[in-house]
């Protein structure tokens, strides 16, 4: 069972976000973490602007904030967003990783150390590195890496290191990865059969 | 076991060992970003496992001082959030300027920065010459940086453009005196700050202040930690007083909430409540 996707995201990320997001399904019973690279200062706008056109709630993360299925959360501008133990956010103003605050390798690294093998990381568009190691770290915890076809990706840069770092787990396009957050969770997932259909 | 629980033992063995030879507390830290700190300290020294910091922080005085170093917060600048001192100027100095004297103290101010902002914000005000501004953290590496008083020429750039939309008075390069590759702040300014030792997570009360700052310090405590500190900035304040926190802080769920009222939402702005006639008078500690 998936508790959370977390989702890094650079230069061409407002329209990859604004084309991805729409597509979830209002309610997953997975929690979605995204850090897009934003410019210091900047106010809650992208947060703002997913939430009117998406079905599902997105929200800025706030400080000591409980995650809950079927959000997604936003790190805000000039803070470093990690996740705590007992499934809370906190925010940190510690040196730029990666020449980038938020940075997506220090969410990734928090996440995979907390939901383990219950996480899915996705590197999308960006001109930036940020976000390999993180991924590799995601993979090596059992967690489910998934990485934008660095072909479709408006700056492929990210996506290519991150593929080059972490062996991900598939490389696919944006619609595909819609696709596949849909099926992750859907009422019927039709994935994996099992011979036991038993209710839990 | 896994390897995630045997580095959470470390961990807290690591914590156990700073507080009870040092007496440095870290037990309320929020986790991922103390665990983070501490597994690029590793890596700084070249050890594969957070355990093999503990022998040298037991019986080598270098190594708890570059460890307190790495651990304290030291990410400042001036004037950061430009509004937030607009905010001040607009909606807290035309209080102050109704005491006699005024004492603020900025917790955990790290290298001192936004302790000269406070210094130029209230001289542009026409008060410094009677007040005092008290700028204290845990690292005394990071005092007597603000003691000094000297910032490198390229962040005094972005401190001035940060100065600039903070709704000022007069202009930045009036504030320091610029060398090569450095800039010294103003003598009357560096005269204007006491900066001191005292550390939020073991220490008391502080003064009687008309204004506390502290900002982007409380999101490295745990919810806890977060109460005990607000309850000192509570006790801390005279009558009135002022609290701003970072602006991803808040008071909301806190145990002071109720005795706070909101100046500015958006800045983070607090004052002191009046006492209510429900409240205890005098309060439990004097009696």
């Amino acid at each position: 069972m998936i508790e959370a996707v977390a989702i890094g995201v650079s230069a061409g990320g407002m329209k990859a976000l604004s084309a991805l997001l729409p597509k979830l399904p209002e309610e997953p019973p997975y929690a979605v973490i995204i850090v897009q690279h934003i410019r210091e200062g900047s106010d809650s706008y992208l947060a703002n602007h997913l939430n009117q056109i998406s079905a599902i709630r997105v929200k800025e993360a706030d400080e000591k904030e409980p995650i809950r299925p079927g959000t997604v959360y936003v790190a805000p501008a000039g803070y470093h967003l990690l996740v705590e133990e007992d499934r809370t956010f906190s925010l940190s103003v510690d040196p730029l990783v990666n020449y980038a605050r938020p940075s997506i390798d220090v969410l990734f690294e928090s996440a995979a150390d907390v939901f383990e093998e219950r996480l899915v990381g996705i590197v999308l568009t960006g001109a930036s590195s940020d976000g390999s190691k993180g991924l590799a770290l995601i993979k090596a915890g059992g967690g489910i890496t998934l990485v934008q076809d660095p072909t479709t990706a408006e700056y492929p840069v990210m996506p290519l290191t991150a593929i080059q770092a972490s062996k991900a787990d598939r490389i696919l396009t944006l619609p595909e990865i819609e696709t596949f957050l849909r099926e992750l969770g859907g009422p019927k997932r039709i994935s994996k059969p099992t011979s036991n259909q038993e209710e839990p | 076991m896994k390897e995630k629980e045997i580095r959470d033992i470390e961990l807290d063995l690591l914590i156990e060992s700073i507080f009870r030879r040092h007496g440095h507390d870290f037990r309320h830290y929020a986790r991922a970003s103390f665990k983070r700190r501490v597994k690029s300290m590793a890596k700084k020294l070249g050890v594969d496992h957070i355990s093999d910091i503990i022998p040298p922080i037991l019986r080598d005085d270098a190594a708890i001082n570059d460890f307190l170093r790495e651990m304290s917060i030291t990410v400042t600048e001036m004037f950061r959030d430009p509004d937030f001192f607009a905010a001040v100027r607009e909606k807290v100095l035309p209080y102050l300027g109704s005491y006699p004297f005024l004492k603020i103290w900025h917790a955990g101010c790290a290298t001192g920065e936004e302790a000269y902002a406070m210094a130029i914000v209230l001289k542009e005000g026409g008060l410094s010459r009677r007040s005092r501004i008290y700028g204290t953290d845990f690292n005394n590496d990071s005092l007597h940086k603000a003691g000094e008083g000297i910032y490198p020429l390229d962040k005094m750039k972005k401190y001035m453009v940060n100065y600039n939309r903070s709704n000022p008075k007069a202009s930045f390069s009036d504030y320091y005196h610029a060398g090569y590759k450095s800039a010294k702040m103003s003598d009357d300014l560096r005269e204007s700050i006491t900066f001191a030792n005292h550390n939020l997570v073991t220490d008391g009360v502080f003064g009687e202040m008309n204004l506390i700052v502290c900002r982007n310090v409380m999101i490295y405590f745990d919810k806890d930690l977060q109460n005990r500190v607000l309850r000192l900035f509570h006790d801390s304040l005279c009558h009135r007083g002022f609290l701003c926190l970072g602006p991803k802080e808040s008071l909301r769920f806190s145990d002071v909430a109720d005795d706070f009222e909101v100046v500015s939402k958006k800045e983070k702005i607090f004052r002191k409540r009046r006492l209510s006639s429900k409240s205890e008078y005098p309060p439990k500690e004097i009696l």
